[in-house]
């Protein structure tokens, strides 16, 4: 459900740096919240809007049915006919696009400020009033499976993760690939897609973000013409999706394919994500990512692995806490060519179990702190960059201040809570081992 | 270190993009010359740092040298070991990369303004003091091999691959710039220094700047980084002769879909017709969703996800080409809707409504593109790479607006032949057949 705020009037500001972009935010009366970041450099402006639905909230089954409906979404409406939207915004120089996630579903134009009315007029249209013509829906599930075709049928390391993923979660609707698998993708039907809509496309169920060089005032203006007009579905579901039940035992799996040329291994364990109000977790986790392999010549993994035994090419750690429910912390090494990936999972285990017992050395703790605070200036060069991370988070159920106190939450990390963060996440019964390897070497193991 | 103020040459107002972006040529007391854009709203500058030549510039039987060296820069560097250099970047919260492509090598830098000067003495060490230390160069050569095994089982690279070794045979570029496993193992340390005389020097150097930074900041600022590289390198490879015929050439490999590059002779960017041509591509394959071929072969059929044309204006060589991926079982039919569209293309006939959508497409967009201090630097260097006057910017748009039907059917007819487009196809193709070679 929408946040507490009663009805639309009400809008503030933060206060920030000088060279912070403004940003405001207020509440349509029929649920609709939107964000508006100022940037005043360029006539230029990014609108998106971001739906509180994505793979995670399909029904079993019907795996592919949030990505699926994104690409159907271009189909037209009483008003518009199929392919429109992008042919008219593509005639006023500008480019949209829309991506599916676990957690949300987005759609975008990047445009001149001044036509910023026109491509919110044609995208509050869609929210409401789609039309899926009976000749389109099937050559567009054509087009879905060339796209999983492309981005993961043909990469041995995407089909791998996949596998991996399914494994990781026991339960959680995270394990199944939001592109589907492919034989539910090739059973999804117009019916799915008109069951998938009214309920979830609708003004209390999205995040407006317009970001560049616009008004609060003017944004408010326009989204009450053309959002505010639109219905909500009442009684909107909680999001309450399968969780995990205690992972008890360690997952392994070998996964060969004779397109791999150069064999990697990858761990995930199960890791908390970023809570509303609740980020610290969750920083401490992102400041780990750091120390272990943010940057292959100073993080922890680099220096044992890489430059110390010299039994990797590459070693990363990820962790990216924005997520509704637990999530990964993955480590990834590929070793080189006459090492084996059993004895680089050995020296892997060796360093981080060193890690452990040796704890952050403090310059590289400093390091990443002068970095974090840097990254905060580098990215008001993006304004794009900004919008993402405000309509990401609104629509996995973050507040403004959530966002705007990330940078200070990450920043609060000591090194005891980056150890103890480390203590409590690297626990293999939570955790999957994956070798992606050629197949006479997965014989030959 | 020089501080002396220096004489901004000439200043120039675009009032096109989307903001009213001030260029200013700047010449360092060095004789050093850089675009700048003066933006001091974020507290940071992003500098671009190209050298023409790129990694063309490799010596004969030493493929892949420059590759290497460029990946090396950073592993180490006056008193700096690879470990030192990258904590002392971190330490300043700077931000440098290393790259080279076919026609240039690029370094870009962000560095905030607070310790900008730092910043700029730890880059001058990669680029004039780099150690090459045996230990490092086998440790990035070993992530080079790493790359080059996997474009070797990538469909992607290896249909680039086999398209570039058709159309440029010898030439560097008919072959990867990371060179082969052979060439890459040779390579001695003597070899990096050799590599990066050839290409980081002052005779080829093209520099941008956009952010946080004055003229004369800048003109010190280019000449401590940049005055004590070798004033001249290797001589410009030379012109590459295409030798691409058409057909189609299949490229066996297992996976359950195809992947496509297709091209032919394509023109230079001084061509008169240039622009002509530049539309007529974003009527063709270049409009996203709107294109012709998007149309016939995705939204119509459902034979991709995607399919794009583009004109690759190298410094050395033009081709028109395109690609896509279809599956195994579909691609023979999305070739032969490929080729049709080409054909009809070719005829030179376009609607006043593609004409004027295009265009207003390409002249809206244009403005957009000068969004951010790395974007507009990035445009910037890539004005002076392409000899663009400093006005380019100014009249771009008008030489757009200015193309009509008939120089369109002009260039479609003059360039355009679905007879002479060559496919190269890598997967499993059901009834595409390659010609022998």
């Amino acid at each position: 459900m929408v946040r507490a705020s009663l009805a639309a009037a009400f809008l503030w500001f933060v206060a920030a740096p000088l060279w912070a972009s403004p940003v405001s935010h207020f509440t349509l009366e029929n649920g609709l919240e939107a964000v508006v970041i100022e940037d005043h450099r360029a006539p230029v402006v990014v609108h998106m809007v971001w739906y509180k639905v994505g793979s995670a909230d399909e029904l079993r089954g019907k795996s592919g049915i949030a990505h699926y409906f994104e690409h159907l979404m271009f189909k037209g409406t009483d008003t518009m006919a199929a392919g429109e939207l992008s042919k008219t915004v593509a005639a006023n120089g500008g480019s949209d696009n829309a991506f599916t996630s676990y957690d949300y579903t987005a759609y975008y134009q990047r445009i001149a400020a001044d036509r910023l009315e026109l491509v919110m007029k044609m995208e509050a249209d869609r929210m409401r009033h789609l039309k899926i013509s009976p000749d389109d829906w099937k050559t567009e599930r054509d087009v879905i499976l060339e796209e999983r075709a492309q981005r993961t049928d043909s990469d041995p390391g995407a089909l791998f993760g996949e596998q991996k993923n399914a494994a990781q979660f026991l339960n959680h609707p995270y394990g199944t690939p939001i592109i589907g698998w492919r034989q539910e993708m090739e059973a999804l039907t117009r019916d799915d897609a008109l069951a998938w809509y009214p309920k979830y496309y609708a003004p209390n169920n999205a995040v407006l973000v317009v970001a560049g060089d616009v008004t609060p005032d003017q944004v408010r203006t326009l989204a009450e013409t053309y959002y505010g007009v639109l219905a909500p579905t009442p009684d909107l579901p909680e999001r309450q999706r399968p969780q995990e039940p205690p992972q008890l035992a360690e997952r392994r799996l070998v996964f060969p394919d004779a397109r791999v040329a150069q064999p990697y291994l990858s761990r995930s364990y199960l890791a908390p994500e970023r809570d509303p109000g609740d980020q610290k977790q969750a920083a401490a986790l992102t400041v780990l990512a750091e120390v272990l392999g943010g940057n292959s010549a100073t993080s922890v993994l680099g220096r044992k692995l890489i430059f110390g035994d010299g039994s990797a090419i590459y070693a990363s750690a990820y962790y990216d806490g924005m997520a509704i429910d637990d999530t990964t912390f993955n480590l990834a090494v590929m070793p080189v060519a006459d090492v084996t990936l059993p004895e680089a999972e050995a020296a892997l285990d060796r360093a981080l179990a060193d890690f452990l017992k040796e704890g952050i050395d403090p310059a590289q703790f400093e390091r990443i702190r002068t970095r974090i605070r840097a990254s905060e200036i580098y990215a008001q060069d993006n304004t794009e960059g900004l919008a993402r991370r405000y309509g990401e988070a609104l629509a996995s159920g973050f507040s403004i201040e959530d966002v705007q106190s990330w940078p200070d939450v990450l920043m609060s990390v000591t090194e005891e809570d980056v150890m103890a963060a480390a203590h409590a996440v690297f626990d293999k019964r939570h955790a999957v081992t994956g070798y992606l390897t050629r197949p006479e070497q997965e014989a030959a193991q | 270190m020089i501080r002396v103020a220096l004489a901004a040459v000439m200043a120039l107002i675009c009032a096109l993009p989307a903001r009213a972006i001030e260029i200013t040529e700047v010449t360092s007391p060095g004789g050093i010359t850089a675009w700048l854009v003066e933006a001091h709203d974020i507290p940071f500058t992003a500098l671009e740092i190209h050298f023409r030549g790129g990694a063309s510039l490799d010596a004969p039987g030493k493929r892949g040298a420059i590759n290497l060296m460029t990946a090396t820069l950073e592993e180490g560097a006056g008193t700096m070991d690879s470990q030192g250099f990258a904590e002392a970047t971190e330490a300043l919260a700077a931000q440098f990369s290393f790259d080279v492509g076919d026609d240039s090598l690029n370094i870009s830098a962000r560095m905030l303004t607070e310790n900008r000067d730092k910043a700029v003495d730890l880059l001058r060490e990669a680029l004039i003091n780099p150690h090459f230390d045996q230990a490092s160069l086998d440790r990035v050569r070993g992530q080079v091999q790493s790359i080059i095994a996997s474009d070797a089982q990538d469909p992607n690279a290896i249909a680039g691959q086999k398209f570039r070794a058709l159309a440029f045979g010898d030439h560097p570029y008919g072959s990867s710039l990371n060179g082969t496993a052979d060439s890459v193992k040779a390579l001695t340390r003597e070899d990096m220094f050799d590599a990066k005389a050839r290409v980081m020097a002052r005779d080829r150097l093209v520099v941008s700047a956009v952010g946080d930074i004055t003229a004369d900041e800048l003109g010190a600022l280019l000449d401590r980084l940049l005055g004590d590289l070798p004033a001249t390198g290797a001589p410009m490879p030379p012109r590459a002769e295409l030798h691409l015929t058409g057909g189609t050439t299949v490229v066996d490999y297992d996976t359950p879909q195809s992947v496509v590059i297709f091209g032919q002779p394509g023109l230079a960017m001084d061509d008169p017709d240039f622009f002509a041509a530049y539309v007529l591509n974003q009527i063709l394959g270049e409009g996203g969703f709107s294109s012709r071929l998007m149309a016939e072969v995705r939204e119509k059929r459902g034979l991709t996800y995607g399919i794009y044309t583009y004109l690759v204006t190298r410094d050395l060589a033009e081709t028109w080409q395109g690609s896509f991926a279809s599956a195994n079982e579909k691609v023979a039919e999305a070739i032969e809707v490929t080729r049709a569209e080409w054909a009809r293309a070719a005829k030179g006939e376009v609607t006043d409504t593609e004409l004027s959508e295009a265009k207003t497409y390409l002249t809206g967009a244009y403005p957009l593109r000068f969004d951010g201090n790395d974007q507009i630097a990035a445009i910037l260097a890539g004005m002076q790479l392409n000899h663009m006057p400093i006005d380019y910017i100014n009249t771009r748009n008008a030489q757009v607006e200015a193309v009509t039907r008939e120089d369109v059917a002009r260039v479609a007819k003059r360039l355009l032949d679905a007879d002479a487009l060559r496919f190269v196809v890598v997967g499993r193709p059901v009834g595409v057949k390659g010609d022998a070679l």
